[in-house]
């Protein structure tokens, strides 16, 4: 097989602890060097944080892996400084296509308004992104990266945890106040645990190829039901960078895992779908199955889970990276907050409620395309068949054609941090929501209230056209003066000059969160809503503030 | 909230049930399940409304099993 990439080899080097026989008390352990770990560790550096990172690999990703990643994923990442690159190098779009036989069923835009920063999708092979988010934690002098380190045990204590830790010079042990276990859906801290993994593992088999090759289709996400080139099963197609293109086939059950592995088996598959005469060569090969499980709670006592150690889903929709991610997105600012004893303990619960949440609504979604792609029973096919059918002719019949809903971030609708509504507001940033971006002037720069969004509190208020009143602007400074990282912009409609303003030059954030003269936004440091007024209340303010930290 | 319409509101039942038999003639039992399938798809979205599709999914139910 050919190689488009070259992988890294990080340096092994031995810890503080087997240098000098120390057993520092680390505030934060990071277990997995993968996307989620990563982000983790960066966030919670960047905030002030030490953190360790072990990972039992000296390298990247082996294989493209996950390739899609989301909006929000990349919001986080844009957030820690690492996600232009990411877009740079990755193949951006927007566009689903789905056929039935020959025919296009119909197609989807994922993105269909104007003015955000960050696009829809990229697709980018695992391998960069983690090599790229390395890049970024190697720049932070508060991230300890240990490679080849694998852990053995994990040991909870009242105050902390102590994880037995292998590497090529033995086994030494590893202290720390908190840990976070990033290890993947085979996630061996999970078993040292002994917690429950349950859910569901789908009858179907499913070759993915990665192939290097030179090809006239489109950036956009193609799926088919039935194709003429792979009869009675579905397949998939993205294209990814430096002329790599990912294929998934549907082999079904009864396929052979090892022998559909082989390229004598992949070869003739290919050239079904690409013709005889497009050359091309294998990258990478995998057979896999579906599994949609989840833990009870992703937090045991000490130890956090998050990413694929704490829920698994099936890859249609792009669900798994990109809901691993804002897993760390929300624990790390909570835990920086309890780590200064700014918030209590238990606002560490509401990462387990907020994103068990996010995590049913991922496995709802993925488990329905699933079970359309893969149906379960003769009738459950049968109305699959229909609505395909159906699908060519009427539009009502294509809302039901699933080949995949596409990640989007969820809206923490039941999180006890919320201040609920009690001002009438349209459209959808609801007490909950992640916000969403708009086009903003800062400082006579065009940029976008995602910057602006810099992993503090965020109090917007909407000043109109008039100054920010004295007695609202002195309110807003004593509470940034506060202990807990917090900074207030004024929102405007156009340049006033006044300090701390984002102007609001495409009327974007007027309309997109329903903005009048004296309207207030809390925003939390993970960007999302936390609760919202209609005019400037301090004393509301002040216990919305302290409700999202869990006071 | 809208609930299930179980009064008659056919002018001409008998007219209604044979459109329902006619449609099935000579179509494999094959045939007959997905003509089924797309037919209950239509009405389902003419209907247009969860709670009454429902309704009628729980009645069909019982009794089957």
């Amino acid at each position: 097989m050919q190689a488009a990439y070259s992988y890294p080899k990080f340096p092994y080097q031995p810890s503080v602890e087997q240098r000098t026989g120390a057993r520092p008390r680390h505030p934060v352990v990071v277990i997995g060097a993968g996307p989620v770990g990563l982000t983790a560790a960066i966030d919670l550096a960047q905030k002030g944080v030490p953190v360790v990172v072990i990972d039992a690999e000296d390298t990247v990703s082996v294989g493209s892996r996950a390739v899609c990643y989301a909006k929000r994923a990349l919001e986080v990442w844009d957030r820690l400084g690492a996600g232009q690159r990411m877009i740079d190098k990755g193949v951006v779009w927007k566009i689903g296509k789905v056929f039935n036989g020959d025919g296009l069923v119909y197609q989807f835009d994922l993105l269909p308004e104007p003015d955000h920063k960050i696009p829809a999708f990229i697709n980018l092979q695992q391998y960069y992104l983690e090599d790229y988010l390395v890049a970024e934690a190697q720049k932070q002098d508060l991230i300890d990266l240990r490679w080849l380190s694998r852990v053995l045990s994990v040991k909870q204590e009242a105050d902390h945890a102590v994880l037995q830790v292998e590497t090529p010079d033995g086994v030494y042990a590893l202290e720390a106040d908190w840990v976070i276990a990033c290890d993947g859906a085979k996630s061996s801290v999970r078993k040292m645990l002994g917690l429950e993994f349950q859910g569901e593992v789908f009858k179907d088999r499913f070759l993915i190829a990665d192939v290097i090759m030179k090809a006239d289709f489109p950036a956009e996400r193609w799926f088919w039901f039935d194709p003429p080139f792979h009869r009675k099963q579905s397949a998939l197609l993205h294209m990814q960078p430096d002329n790599v293109w990912r294929i998934d086939f549907q082999l079904g059950w009864d396929a052979d895992p090892e022998e559909e592995k082989k390229p004598e088996r992949v070869i003739p598959r290919l050239k079904a779908m690409l013709g005889d005469d497009t050359p091309f060569e294998l990258e990478w090969v995998s057979v896999y199955t579906f599994q949609c499980r989840r833990l009870d709670s992703f937090r045991a006592g000490r130890v956090f889970f998050a990413g694929d150690s704490a829920h698994q889903v099936s890859p249609f929709g792009a669900r798994g990276a990109n809901s691993g991610v804002p897993d760390a997105d929300n624990l790390a600012w909570k835990l920086k907050l309890v780590i200064d004893g700014l918030a209590p303990e238990s606002l560490l619960d509401s990462y387990s409620d907020e994103r068990v949440a996010a995590a049913k609504e991922n496995i709802l979604n993925s488990t329905r395309s699933t079970d359309f792609i893969t149906p379960k029973s003769a009738m459950s096919r049968m109305f699959r068949d229909a609505a395909l059918e159906l699908a060519e002719e009427f539009p009502f019949a294509r809302s039901l054609v699933n080949s995949g809903r596409l990640s989007t971030p969820t809206t923490y609708l039941d999180s006890p941090l919320n201040t609920p509504d009690r001002d009438v507001f349209g459209g959808t940033m609801v007490p909950g929501a992640p916000a969403t971006d708009a086009p903003v002037e800062r400082d006579g720069q065009a940029g976008w209230l995602m910057d602006a969004l810099d992993g503090r509190f965020v109090v917007l208020y909407a000043a109109g056209t008039d100054p920010v009143p004295a007695a609202v602007a002195a309110a807003l400074d004593d509470l940034a003066r506060g202990p807990l990282p917090l900074v207030w912009r004024a929102v405007t409609d156009r340049r006033s000059g006044q300090p701390n303003e984002l102007v609001d030059s495409a009327g974007r954030m007027r309309e997109r969160y329903d903005l009048t003269p004296g309207s207030v936004y809390l925003i939390r440091p993970d960007q999302h809503i936390a609760a919202r007024w209609r005019a400037f209340d301090a004393a509301a303010l002040s216990a919305a503030l302290n409700r999202a930290v869990g006071r | 909230m809208a609930s299930l319409v179980t009064d008659t509101r056919f002018a001409a039942p008998d007219d209604v049930y044979q459109a329902l038999i006619d449609s099935h003639r000579d179509l494999t039992p094959d045939q007959s399940a997905m003509l089924n399938a797309k037919l209950i798809l239509l009405l389902a979205n003419h209907i247009g409304d969860a709670e009454v599709v429902a309704q009628a999914l729980a009645i069909a139910r019982k009794g089957v099993v």
